[in-house]
């Protein structure tokens, strides 16, 4: 009898079609692997997939509603792109989006009996100041101390998540609220104007699609790009051509937080017009699945910020239909993200199957 | 505070931070062979929740340990099977793995969120992890195998070209890594809350990551980190209790005295120390495992 | 003594691109020392890897002690007899020499018996060692002998030694010679891998050559001479190379005044005050083992590393010891590092990416931080045309290349960039012959059009052919220089072994 042997050879250059394929394999495996959970639940499989895949975008407010938290999910991933095609570790998001709705949130509270139009984008750029300055620390401490940034901009996240808990219960809670914990609505001008009667999405989504333009050209076309990826790829190399790495680093982690504290205004100054203890359902660390999904490429961050949008749209449904825990979404986020990492190593790799005698 | 109050400080101290010395433990010998794994609080999370579920149904305790173990054993081994056959990115795989944890257990969890039990006497815990740590540390610095761990960890391509199987090693010390994990969750939810809530590690998982940095990769260390940790925020929980508040000329009064600071102050606390031993480029060198995050091709 | 202690039979090992073993057959003899000689890539450390139970042949057997050898690890090579010492170590730095020698045994053994042993082994061998020392604390000798002692704790039959004098000093080889034959006289066997031929005249008792994966020949080495070696070896006589100094002319283009760094860390070697200078159109060879203090200088000459302790580095009267790399290339000086893959180029990128890794004024390259992808494209192909880079093209990643392609490349990106000055380490390390020659007239027809060159190498006779003087590195201080025409070459070992 002939067995067959598989063993594992290197492949000489990375296959490009896999590097497609593979997020697509990855979201089949999760599908059919979430259809195996909901049935051994005791769910028909096909109503619990529908449920949480097709009925929440099958109207045009679903699908608004997926466009509303496609929109923070594919800004902070396309930020943390800067950072992982670097090989730095920034799992930071969740709290310099924090910071970011802190500055950008604090100014609308600040002026919220003022209506002019410079308001908004003030508010917009105090975001953005507010999570490069979070993002700024780890960088710091990485170039100054060689700390690193996993653990210093995780703890960090905490360490914001609090000051916003003190800034909502403490010194800006609305003096005419009631008993439930929450700050000043912002003014007219200091929310995010809706680009659809009726529907929740806002001008965020136009933001976020341009500085998505504009990373794809920074990646593409311009040396700093370049920078960043020979940086990521070999710092050896980058000393050697000369790049500061220092500065790539500052700038790197800069404009990931900078695009993440966007974001984290724009959670509060769209939908919510105000800032309640909790801003953000995970985003910041669903944004790295997000990232990886979408291979740190525009186009591919796009397809899969809506993807795990509709994780989070699904969950919900699933709550409402089925009974079963938001959290759910994070179970399939965690799938996702598995089948991906594992169908990348066809990616990297293939079988070779040799006889044995 | 009069002896009394010290003696109780201590004895809280002691009970709080137990978890944290398992999951540390356990995270200490993963990192010694080589990989890093992220998913502590995911691995706690579900050992939690598989333990209390399994005490609810079988109203056995033992059994409660013993499938919480298995629980940190699946979700370590799928780890395993990541990153040492597939080599996929150790970083991307252990973060996956807490937000697949987050979201397991919440849905296991669910039909038991404020079923009441009745805890276990935490003290018999405590003194296990005492016995845990001085074993490891024993294991590494005594023993052949323990020999060997820390020589994959240090330069795996040595340790194959020697003959060593550095996958075997690599998955043996994994799994023990989960196991540990997994049965600090237990701890939490059957003699520390007891109970099962939803996001009840509340990143006890992080602060476990931290403290085996902290300890720079030494069981010893473990205990220290573990206490000093622990002690910061039982201590300011000592302080609020006492209604300490800052006198009005301290800028930011309110601040400093209010709930939140206090909460942050070990995680403050880690990053100082993080800085403090990362600056030392030299000892990070020497006690660090070379080999940390990369990952094993045995190609030619 | 005339028995085979190991018979290969049509040994054959393919791999994706390339046949590493083709039919190997030969014998070797028990109570020698058999060189197994080849250029790099010619299949010699695929066949050991084989007969360690590192790989698995596709095809044919190996007869060892009369027996077919059927081994799938090293465990069980050692089981039967075989030890093997790496040309990089398999050596654990942050643990001791004792955890070392433990973990290369399979039995437990305790630490008194094990301090016998050693004591033992190091009078007959001449091997001497202190258990508790930590392997980074070890110089290169010493850390070979600890591969050696922990392969003889287990009483081979057969030593497996891949090219182990690359890194030990003239005396330390020396001392290695004593070893071996001590070890062959009682009657045990060398497999000795090298690509030095004056090695195999000097030590070894037969020897087999190999090239492209094949044995071209396998004799004794009684009647053979270095040249008739090489011959066999290479295939082909080469042309002597044309080094010319009549164009050299008295104006002195670089100087380095009193170069010294301290690095505190026991992974670095401290350099103490280097002073030298090199004309217009001089080549200018720096000597050495490596770990003496080269990679440190080069990070120091190339500008990677600007924080020395005091000293100038002087280029055409500009201090530039401050300079980042890409000002130094700014005033035309090209580098090129001992490491191709992650230092001079990138492995993951295109070749047409790896060419804007080196940036001068006269490129073009990008405007105002805007990427010119044509005329980066077109430059790629210039070089890769000019300087003969075997290639399927310009979008092909760096790691596809192979190795001689690939510095040929490199170089030819420095080259192209007309430098004043070029410093260069290890020119043509791990490089085909054939690559090897035109890189090295490369070299020389630069200097020949006026540019001073500086080259590091540990490969004596490359400096020999084509530098017009020679300075030898030796823990961290540089010695004076010498007229390569008129030197002695027992001085220069003399030298590079520290000795004056």
């Amino acid at each position: 009898m002939i067995i067959l042997f598989p063993t594992i050879v290197a492949r000489p250059q990375s296959s490009n079609i896999m590097s497609i394929f593979v997020p697509i394999i990855a979201v089949i495996l999760t599908l059919i692997t979430g259809s195996i959970i909901f049935s051994l639940m005791g769910f028909n499989a096909f109503f619990a997939l529908h449920t949480f895949f097709i009925s929440p975008i099958s109207s045009a407010y679903g699908i608004s509603e997926l466009l509303v938290k496609a929109t923070p999910l594919a800004l902070i991933a396309i930020g943390l792109a800067f950072c992982f095609k670097n090989n730095i570790y920034n799992i930071g998001a969740e709290g310099q989006l924090t910071m970011g709705a802190i500055f950008g949130g604090g100014i609308g509270i600040y002026f919220h009996d003022t209506n002019s139009f410079w308001l908004l984008p003030l508010m917009i750029i105090g975001g953005a100041i507010g999570g490069a300055i979070w993002a700024m620390i780890p960088a710091l401490l990485k170039n100054k101390f060689n700390t690193n940034e996993i653990l210093t901009s995780l703890m960090l996240v905490y360490v914001a998540l609090l000051i916003l808990d003190y800034l909502v219960v403490g010194p800006w809670r609305d003096p005419e609220g009631y008993s439930f914990p929450k700050t000043r609505s912002f003014s007219n001008s200091g929310r995010m104007p809706l680009l659809f009667e009726g529907l929740r999405i806002h001008v965020g989504l136009i933001i976020t699609l341009i500085l998505i333009f504009i990373s794809w050209f920074v990646f593409a076309k311009t040396i700093f790009g370049f920078q960043l990826k020979v940086s990521g790829f070999s710092p050896i190399a980058a000393r050697y051509a000369g790049f500061n790495q220092k500065i790539i680093i500052y700038l790197a982690f800069g404009i990931c937080g900078a695009f993440a504290g966007i974001a984290g205004l724009a959670e509060v100054s769209g939908p919510i017009g105000l800032m309640y203890r909790d801003i953000s359902p995970n985003y910041g660390f669903t944004a790295i699945i997000v990232a990886f999904l979408g291979r740190l490429h525009p186009l591919g961050i796009i397809f899969s910020s809506l993807v795990i949008a509709l994780t989070y749209l699904g969950a919900e449904d699933a709550q409402l239909f089925m009974q079963i825990p938001a959290a759910v979404g994070f179970l399939f986020q965690g799938l996702v993200l598995f089948y991906l990492l594992g169908a990348d190593f066809l990616v990297k790799y293939k079988l070779e199957f040799k006889k044995s005698k | 505070m009069n002896y009394l109050e010290l003696i109780g400080f201590i004895q809280i101290v002691l009970i709080a931070t137990t978890p944290v010395v398992f999951a540390g433990i356990g995270e200490l010998v993963t990192e010694k062979s080589g990989v890093l794994n992220l998913g502590v609080e995911g691995m706690m999370l579900v050992g939690a929740v598989t333990a209390f579920v399994t005490l609810v149904i079988t109203g056995s305790y033992v059994l409660a340990f013993l499938f919480s173990i298995l629980a940190g054993i699946f979700m370590s081994g799928l780890f395993a099977f990541l990153v040492l056959i597939l080599m996929s990115n150790q970083v991307a795989t252990g973060l996956s793995l807490t937000i697949f944890g987050i979201g397991l257990s919440s849905m296991i969890g669910k039909k038991y969120i404020g079923t009441p039990i009745d805890g276990l006497t935490p003290w018999y815990f405590v003194i296990l992890s005492f016995i845990i740590v001085f074993l490891v540390g024993y294991f590494f610095y005594k023993t052949k195998s323990g020999l060997i761990l820390r020589a994959v960890g240090e330069s795996h391509t040595s340790a194959h070209a020697l003959g060593y199987s550095v996958l075997k090693i690599r998955l043996l010390a994994i799994l023990f890594g989960g196991s540990m994990c997994a049965f600090a969750g237990s701890y939490i939810s059957i003699c520390y809350a007891p109970m099962w809530q939803e996001g009840m590690i509340a990143g006890r998982g992080w602060i476990a990551l931290a403290l085996v940095v902290f300890s720079t990769w030494k069981p010893s260390r473990i205990l220290i980190g573990a206490y000093i940790f622990g002690g910061t925020s039982i201590f300011q929980m000592h302080l609020q209790g006492k209604g300490f508040k800052f006198p009005h000329w301290v800028p930011l009064d309110d601040f400093f005295s209010s709930a939140p600071f206090f909460n942050m102050s070990p995680y403050l606390a880690t990053m100082i120390v993080l800085v403090i031993i990362s600056s030392n480029k030299l000892r990070i060198k020497l006690s660090a495992p070379a080999c940390l995050t990369m990952p094993f091709y045995k190609g030619s | 003594m005339n028995e085979s202690l190991i018979e290969f039979s049509n040994i054959t090992k393919k791999f994706p691109r390339v046949i590493a073993n083709n039919n190997v057959s030969f014998n070797i003899n028990k109570s020698s020392v058999h060189a197994l000689l080849g250029e790099n890539g010619a299949g010699k450390s695929t066949l050991v890897k084989v007969l360690y139970g590192l790989l698995d042949p596709d095809e044919g057997h190996i007869n060892f002690n009369n027996e077919i050898l059927k081994i799938t690890s090293p465990s069980e090579a050692r089981k039967k007899g075989i030890g093997m010492v790496f040309q990089h170590f398999s050596l654990f730095e942050s643990l001791t020499v004792r955890d070392n020698l433990i973990l290369g045994i399979d039995e437990n053994i305790s630490y008194s018996k094990l301090q016998i042993q050693l004591e033992d082994i190091s009078s007959k061998y001449n091997l001497p060692l202190d258990l508790d020392a930590p392997i980074t604390s070890l110089s290169a000798g010493e850390k070979q002998r600890v591969e050696i002692v922990r392969i003889l704790l287990q009483n081979p039959q057969l030593l497996i030694m891949d090219e182990p004098t690359s890194v030990l000093t003239p005396q330390e080889v020396e001392s290695l010679f004593i070893t071996l034959n001590a070890l062959v006289k009682e009657g045990r066997t060398i497999l000795y891998i090298t690509h030095k031929l004056e090695e195999v005249i000097t030590l070894c008792n037969d020897v087999t050559i190999m090239r492209n994966g094949k044995v071209i020949d396998s004799c004794s080495t009684v009647n053979q001479t270095a040249k008739s070696l090489a011959t066999k070896m290479l295939g082909q006589k080469l042309d002597e190379l044309k080094t010319d100094y009549t164009h050299i002319n008295d104006f002195i283009n670089f100087k380095a005044k009193n170069l010294s760094c301290t690095f505190n860390d026991p992974f670095f070697t401290d350099l103490k005050n280097i002073s030298f200078e090199i004309k217009e159109g001089e080549i200018f060879g720096i000597a050495g083992v490596a770990g003496n203090g080269q990679s440190e200088l080069m990070d120091i000459l190339i500008g990677e590393n600007c924080s020395i302790d005091s000293g100038e580095i002087i280029f055409k009267k500009t201090n530039i010891e401050s300079f980042n790399p890409q000002k130094r290339r700014d005033l035309s000086i090209a580098f090129v590092p001992e490491n191709r893959l992650g230092h001079s180029a990138v492995p993951e990128l295109t070749l047409s990416e790896n060419i804007l890794l080196s940036q001068f004024p006269n490129n073009n390259f990008s405007k105002h931080g805007i990427l010119n992808n044509n005329f980066i494209e077109n430059h790629t192909n210039e070089v890769i045309n000019n300087f003969n880079v075997v290639t399927p093209g310009a979008d092909v990643k760096a790691s596809s290349l192979s190795g001689g392609n690939l510095q040929k490349f490199v170089i030819g990106r420095e080259i192209s960039s007309n430098p004043k000055l070029l410093i260069i380490s290890h020119p043509t390390w791990g490089i085909d012959a054939g690559a090897e020659y035109s890189i090295r007239q490369s070299l020389i027809n630069l200097a020949i059009n006026g540019t001073s060159i500086i080259v590091l190498s540990q490969d004596i006779d490359e400096l020999i052919e084509i530098t017009h003087r020679i300075a030898v590195i030796y823990d961290g201080s540089l010695s004076e220089s010498f007229i390569t025409k008129e030197i002695d070459i027992t001085k220069l070992g003399l030298l590079m072994g520290g000795k004056k």
